[in-house]
């Protein structure tokens, strides 16, 4: 699948977008994720796409809803505040039915915050983000590999369901390098099947019509059931994440993206010392594990869950175990980054150590 | 093998883009490598520092909270990374900039006229390359033969003259 290279998770990021097939991409500066429009900048030109710096974000994600509506595999990218200004599009697109991807490489808020990485933003990805009822896609990285392999299953998901797909990364995995190798070869979007709801010449066929409303009584309803059954079967069938010396824990770490790198040496640690810690890392935050959480909660009784937030992955947590386990949390926010000594000091006093 | 490296100084003085080298040469020896730069505020004259992990086994975390090595090319960045450093740690310290002494008995200190070196090769921009020259030296995270080779992945535009001086910079660095 060619050499290793040195990648920036954002260019990653970026470059795994175009071999996935992504030919459009519109967006508006914001650090730190600014490298994926430069890198688009120069590189959708290269593969016959569009790099569009739009006006605004509001007029960003509008673009992404029209050429979507198209049958282009699209994406745009933001950080926190920016994403707060395409939540309407997000939300016109999940009605709509469009499979657009996006990507936060969030920053500490709230406000204009901070530009360190934060992991404060999975609240407004994983509860849809903007207003009405959906849900969107949310996979989260950890290194700068999955920055790059994983927008391919966004667009494979994303146009499988018809649905909104997004990378929840952090200014950490945005500006760290690291060895890539891409683990597919790049997708030719002309050789993709049709799209039977994409917009173009009409001739020969019937007229279609993407559109987000409906004002005839009733029909939203059926429309929101609709989208509730496909989020029901992407739960189902998309659910993704990693365990690490689970089996013989009695004590569960639940952290993802950045925090489950740290939580990973943290553990690394503990193991040398005899304490039996294992990790239990979301790759999808939304669908998130709950199936394999509330197994591994009925024998662990201590669960402690690390964010760069003020805990907000943990009421998922506390939804998945129902109560069967003891929840411990460590937190840091707006530019807080823990390290490993530090969790590591945590889960000793959960140990009375 | 593990070593967490952090490189501290001015912006200008090549700090990220040494960070960058270790690293890549890291990847060239087969070795698991991250590096992760300070952001946002990049300007000339301005701080910059970067941390930089090779390790044989798998990166776990990429944030080098206590460092073995530190490379300080201005006097700001001793008084903020000297007492991160391991017991034990290398602080390499490029004298031309930095008066001040470090304070700790704990650690392995080297003291080099990285400034005054690199003129003498050349040019003052090399000062960067002296100083990366002795951490590889001292602390065998990665082989000269793969930063050398890396050198002009790193510098595509660097006309040769300048990847020679690089080269020396290198080696004149690996006597300390």
């Amino acid at each position: 699948m060619g050499e290793k290279k040195l990648m920036k998770g954002n260019e990653a990021l970026a470059e795994g977008a175009v071999r996935a097939g992504c030919r459009f991409f519109s967006g508006y500066p914001i650090t730190p994720q600014n490298e994926v429009p430069e890198y688009m900048s120069w590189r959708m030109p290269e593969v016959g796409g569009t790099f569009i710096q739009a006006e605004s974000e509001v007029a960003a994600i509008n673009m992404l809803y029209g050429a979507s509506a198209c049958g282009t595999r699209v994406m745009t990218s933001s950080s926190g505040p920016g994403i707060s200004l395409k939540q309407e599009g997000i939300s016109y697109t999940a009605s709509a039915q469009l499979p657009i991807f996006y990507a936060n490489v969030v920053r500490g808020g709230p406000g204009l915050g901070n530009i360190a990485p934060s992991q404060g933003d999975y609240f407004q990805a994983t509860r849809g983000g903007g207003h009405g009822d959906y849900r969107v896609f949310v996979m989260a990285p950890n290194s700068v590999s999955e920055m790059g392999n994983f927008p391919r299953i966004c667009y494979e998901v994303a146009e499988k369901y018809r649905m909104v797909t997004m990378i929840l990364a952090d200014g950490l995995l945005g500006q760290m390098m690291e060895p890539i190798e891409f683990d597919f070869e790049p997708i030719d979007p002309s050789k993709l099947p049709p799209k039977d709801y994409a917009l173009g010449i009409q001739e020969g066929r019937s007229r279609r019509v993407v559109r987000s409303y409906d004002l005839k009584p009733g029909f939203m309803e059926k429309h929101t059931w609709k989208l509730m059954e496909i989020y029901n079967q992407v739960e189902e069938k998309e659910t993704r994440y990693e365990t690490i010396m689970a089996e013989d824990a009695d004590l569960l770490v639940v952290a993802y993206g950045t925090c489950s790198r740290i939580s990973r040496a943290a553990l690394a640690l503990g193991r040398k010392e005899n304490l039996k810690i294992g990790l239990l890392r979301p790759i999808t935050v939304w669908p998130f594990p709950s199936k394999i959480l509330h197994d591994l909660a009925s024998r662990i009784k201590k669960i402690l869950v690390v964010e760069m937030s003020t805990g907000q992955m943990i009421e998922d947590v506390k939804l998945a175990i129902e109560g069967s386990a003891q929840v411990f949390f460590h937190g840091r926010p707006s530019g807080g980054i823990p390290t490993e000594f530090e969790v590591l000091d945590v889960i000793k006093k959960i140990y009375g150590k | 093998m593990y070593q967490g490296v952090i490189m501290s100084g001015f912006g200008g003085q090549g700090i990220i883009s040494t960070g960058v080298l270790l690293a890549y040469s890291g990847m060239v020896d087969g070795k698991h490598v991250t590096f992760f730069p300070a952001y946002g505020a990049e300007m000339r004259g301005g701080t910059a520092n970067c941390s930089v992990v090779v390790s044989t086994d798998e990166v776990a975390s990429p944030v080098v909270s206590t460092p073995d090595s530190i490379i300080v090319m201005n006097e700001p960045s001793l008084l903020k990374f000297e007492p991160t450093l391991k017991p034990q740690g290398l602080l390499l310290i490029n004298s031309s900039l930095v008066s001040s002494k470090p304070k700790r008995n704990d650690i392995n200190i080297i003291t080099i006229d990285a400034n005054k070196i690199a003129e003498e090769i050349g040019t003052v921009k090399c000062a960067n390359m002296v100083m990366l020259g002795a951490l590889i030296n001292r602390t065998k995270a990665v082989s000269l033969e793969s930063v050398v080779k890396t050198l002009s992945k790193v510098y595509p535009r660097a006309k040769k003259e300048m990847l020679e001086i690089n080269e020396n910079a290198l080696k004149r660095g690996g006597t300390f």
